[in-house]
C-alpha cells in the first residue's frame, strides 16, 4: 500500500458517510415507520420514534380498499414494456451514431436530451387530446408509450456513450468475418455492452416506475399503476398519513429491492459509462 | 482464386483527398507490400480494397468481378488488424470459428476447420482460453487463424507486426510467408517496415501522398528506383544525393548513390569518373558486421558510406570515397530517373 491512513481518521469518515447516509435515508426511514403508527399517532406533535403502538392496521385497510397487487403488475408492465422497447428502439440508434456518425449526429443527439429539458406540462394538453381521441386514456398501451419516448433519448444516450468505448476494430472484424449488420448486432456488439445494456436497462425500469407525472394525469383505474395508488390516499377528504405511508412502502418494496440487489451495475450506470 | 484489380480508385474524406487515383492489378497467389511514410494513406487504400470505406471514384474487381459496391462481408476477403481486433467475450476457439458460424458450415466441418488452423499455428493448448489470457503474439496467430480458417480470396494485413518485439516480429514474418506460400493465397500486406517490405513481397507498391509512385518487385525498386521519393524510400541507410556541378557533368539535376555503393580508401588512381571524394568521417557506427561511415565532404555535404566488416576508421579521420559509376541513379528536374 503506497499510503497509509490512520485509524482516527479512518473512524472520522466513515462516521462521516453514515451520518450523511442516515440523513438522506431519514424520510424514508420516517415513512416506514408512520406506516406502522395508528393515524392519530402518525402526525401527533412531539413525534414519536420507536415507541409507539405498533400496528398493521394500515396495511390491512390498504389492501382491503384498493387492490395492491393489480396496481404493481400495471407498474410492472408499464415499466418493464416502456423499458423493452426503449431498448430495442435504442441499440440500433445509439450504434449508428457510436459507428456511423454523419455530421449531424452531435446535434441530432443534443436535441434528444434537450426535448428532456422542457418540463412535461408543457405538452400535457396535446398528449391528453391526442389520448383522449385515440381512446388511449387510462390504458396500459398509452402510458407504456408516452414513458418510452419519454426515457427515449436518456436509453440512447447511455447505450451511445457505452458503445463509443468497443473498439471499432472489433466491429470491423465481425463485417470482415461475413457478418451482416444484424449478427454484428447480435453476436458482437450486445454481448460486448452487456454491463452497460444491463445498467441502462435498470435505470430507466426505475425512472419508469416511480413516473408519477404522466402515469397520474394518464390513468385512473384500469391501466394505474403504483403511483395512481400512492396518490389515492391524500384526498380532499382529508389525509390519511399513516395509510399514505402503508401504500407508499408497499410501492416502493420492489424497486428498492431491486436496486438493492443491483446496487454495483447501477452505480456504473448512473456514472454514465465516464468510470471503466 | 484472388486476382484484385483498382481501376482509377480515389478517396476523398471532405475535401480532403487522400487517394488520387490508384491503378494496380494485383495477380492471384502474389504477395504485395504496400510501403510509404505515415500518413501516405496505405491503410486507407487498404480498408477501400476490403469494404470498409467507400470509393470516391473508381472501379475495384476481384476476379474480373467488380465489387465497388459489395458490402465487406460479401467480398470474401479477410484482414488482419493491427489491434487484433478479437471478440473479447469468445474464446480463442470461437474467435477462429466465427467467420465460419456466419457462413453457415456445419457443425462438424467447422470443428475440424478450428482444430486444423489451430494446430498449424501452434494455438491447439489455447483453444478454450479468452483472448486477454493470451500474449500479444498468441493472440496475433488467433487474429491470423481467424483470417485463414475462411479460405479467403486475399488476405489483408495492416501492420500486423507492429505490436510486437524485434524478435518475434522476425519469426512471425517468417511464419506469414511461410503460411501465405504454403496456402497460396493473395496476400496484401501494410507496413512501414522496409525490412519487412523487402524480405516478403513478390511485388511492392510504393505510396507517397496518395499515389502510387512505383510498383514492381523489391530488386526492381532497389536498382532501378522511377523516381527520387523511390530512391530514397527504398533501401537503408539512405541513397546519398548529390546536386549542383557534380550532378551537371553527368547531365542530371540530382545524382544518388547508395552508401553500399561507395567505395571507402579505394585503391588506384581516379575512378573512370572522376568522382572521388575526400572528406573527414563525423561519425563511425561500427556494427560489426558493417561499418556505416558519415562523411563530411567539401562542397558537396554528407555522404554515407557502407563498408562490409570492421574498417578500423574513427571519427576524425581524413577518407576518400569513390562512387560505383555502373550504380549511379540521375534524376532530372522533376526528379524522375533519367533512363541510361
Ligand atoms: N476517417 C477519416 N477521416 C478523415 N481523414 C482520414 C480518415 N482516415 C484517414 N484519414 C487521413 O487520411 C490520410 C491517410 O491515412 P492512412 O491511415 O491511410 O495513413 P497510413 O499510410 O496508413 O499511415 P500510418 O503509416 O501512419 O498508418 C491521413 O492524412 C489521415 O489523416
Ligand atoms: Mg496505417
Amino acid at each position: 500500500m503506497a499510503r497509509r491512513t490512520s485509524t482516527t481518521r479512518t473512524l472520522v469518515t466513515t462516521l462521516a458517510a453514515w451520518l450523511v447516509g442516515f440523513v438522506i435515508f431519514f424520510p424514508i426511514l420516517w415513512m416506514i415507520l408512520a406506516s406502522f403508527k395508528t393515524e392519530l399517532e402518525a402526525f401527533s406533535t412531539p413525534p414519536s420514534f420507536l415507541f409507539f403502538h405498533w400496528t398493521l392496521e394500515n396495511y390491512a385497510t390498504v389492501q382491503e380498499r384498493s387492490d395492491y397487487l393489480h396496481h404493481a403488475m400495471n407498474s410492472l408492465l408499464i415499466a418493464g414494456g416502456s423499458t423493452l422497447i426503449a431498448l430495442l428502439i435504442a441499440v440500433p440508434a445509439a450504434w449508428s451514431m457510436a459507428f456511423a456518425p454523419t455530421r449531424r449526429t452531435k446535434d441530432l443527439l443534443l436535441w434528444m436530451l434537450s426535448t428532456k429539458m422542457l418540463p412535461p406540462v408543457g405538452v400535457l394538453v396535446p398528449i391528453y387530446l391526442i389520448f383522449r381521441d385515440f381512446g388511449l386514456l387510462d390504458s396500459r398501451f398509452g402510458l407504456i408509450a408516452v414513458l418510452c419516448l419519454g426515457n427515449l433519448p436518456i436509453v440512447v444516450w447511455m447505450l451511445f456513450t457505452y458503445f463509443k468505448e468497443i473498439p471499432k476494430d472489433i466491429l470491423e472484424a465481425a463485417r470482415m468475418d461475413g457478418a451482416t449488420i444484424g449478427k454484428e448486432l447480435i453476436h458482437v456488439l450486445t454481448p460486448m455492452a452487456v454491463p452497460g445494456i444491463a445498467s441502462t436497462l435498470l435505470l430507466n425500469f426505475i425512472l419508469a416506475w416511480n413516473e408519477a407525472f404522466w402515469t397520474l394525469n394518464l390513468s385512473t383505474s384500469e391501466a394505474a399503476p403504483l403511483t395512481v395508488f400512492i396518490a389515492s390516499y391524500s384526498s380532499p377528504e382529508g389525509l390519511f398519513w399513516a395509510k399514505l405511508s402503508a401504500a407508499s412502502t408497499l410501492a416502493i418494496a420492489p424497486i428498492l429491492i431491486l436496486g438493492w440487489f443491483s446496487q454495483r451495475q447501477l452505480v456504473r450506470g448512473l456514472t454514465f459509462g465516464a468510470v471503466k | 482464386m484472388g486476382r484484385i484489380t483498382l481501376e482509377g480508385v480515389k478517396k476523398s474524406f471532405g475535401a480532403h483527398d487522400i487517394i488520387k487515383g490508384a491503378d494496380l492489378e494485383i495477380a492471384d497467389g502474389s504477395f504485395v507490400v504496400f510501403v510509404g511514410p505515415s500518413g501516405c494513406g496505405k491503410t486507407t487504400l487498404l480498408r477501400l480494397i476490403a469494404g470498409l470505406e467507400d470509393v470516391t471514384g473508381g472501379r475495384i474487381l476481384i476476379d474480373g468481378a467488380d465489387v465497388t459496391a459489395v458490402p465487406p462481408a460479401k467480398r470474401g476477403l479477410s484482414m488482419v488488424f493491427q489491434s487484433y481486433a478479437l471478440y473479447p467475450h469468445m474464446s480463442v476457439r470461437g474467435n477462429i470459428a466465427f467467420g465460419l458460424k456466419m457462413a453457415g458450415r456445419p457443425r462438424e466441418e467447422i470443428a475440424r476447420k478450428v482444430e486444423g488452423a489451430a494446430a498449424i499455428l501452434n494455438l491447439t493448448p489455447y483453444l478454450d482460453r479468452k483472448p486477454r489470457e493470451l500474449s500479444g503474439g498468441q493472440r496475433q496467430r488467433v487474429a491470423i487463424g481467424r483470417a485463414i480458417v475462411r479460405e479467403p480470396k486475399a488476405f489483408l494485413f495492416d501492420e500486423p507486426l507492429s505490436n510486437l518485439d524485434a524478435a518475434l516480429r522476425v519469426q512471425m514474418r517468417l511464419e506469414v510467408t511461410r503460411l501465405q506460400r504454403q496456402l497460396d493465397t493473395t496476400a496484401i500486406y501494410v507496413t512501414h517496415d522496409q525490412v519487412e517490405a523487402m524480405t516478403m513481397a513478390d511485388r511492392i507498391v510504393v505510396l507517397n501522398a496518395g499515389r502510387i509512385e512505383q510498383y514492381g518487385t523489391p530488386l526492381e525498386l532497389y536498382e532501378h528506383p522511377a523516381n527520387l521519393f523511390v530512391a530514397g524510400f527504398i533501401g537503408s541507410p539512405k541513397m546519398n544525393f548529390v546536386g549542383g556541378r557534380t550532378a551537371a557533368a553527368l547531365d542530371a539535376t540530382t545524382i544518388g548513390v547508395r552508401p553500399e555503393h561507395v567505395a571507402v580508401n579505394p585503391g588506384g588512381a581516379d575512378g573512370a569518373t572522376g568522382l572521388d571524394w575526400v572528406g573527414t568521417v563525423s561519425v563511425a557506427e561500427h556494427l560489426g558486421s558493417d561499418t556505416f561511415l558519415y562523411v563530411e565532404v567539401p562542397e558537396i555535404g554528407t555522404i554515407t558510406a557502407r563498408g562490409a566488416g570492421e574498417l578500423g576508421i574513427k571519427a576524425g579521420d581524413s577518407v576518400r570515397l569513390r562512387p560505383d559509376a555502373a550504380r549511379i541513379h540521375r534524376f532530372d528536374a522533376n526528379g524522375n530517373t533519367i533512363s541510361a
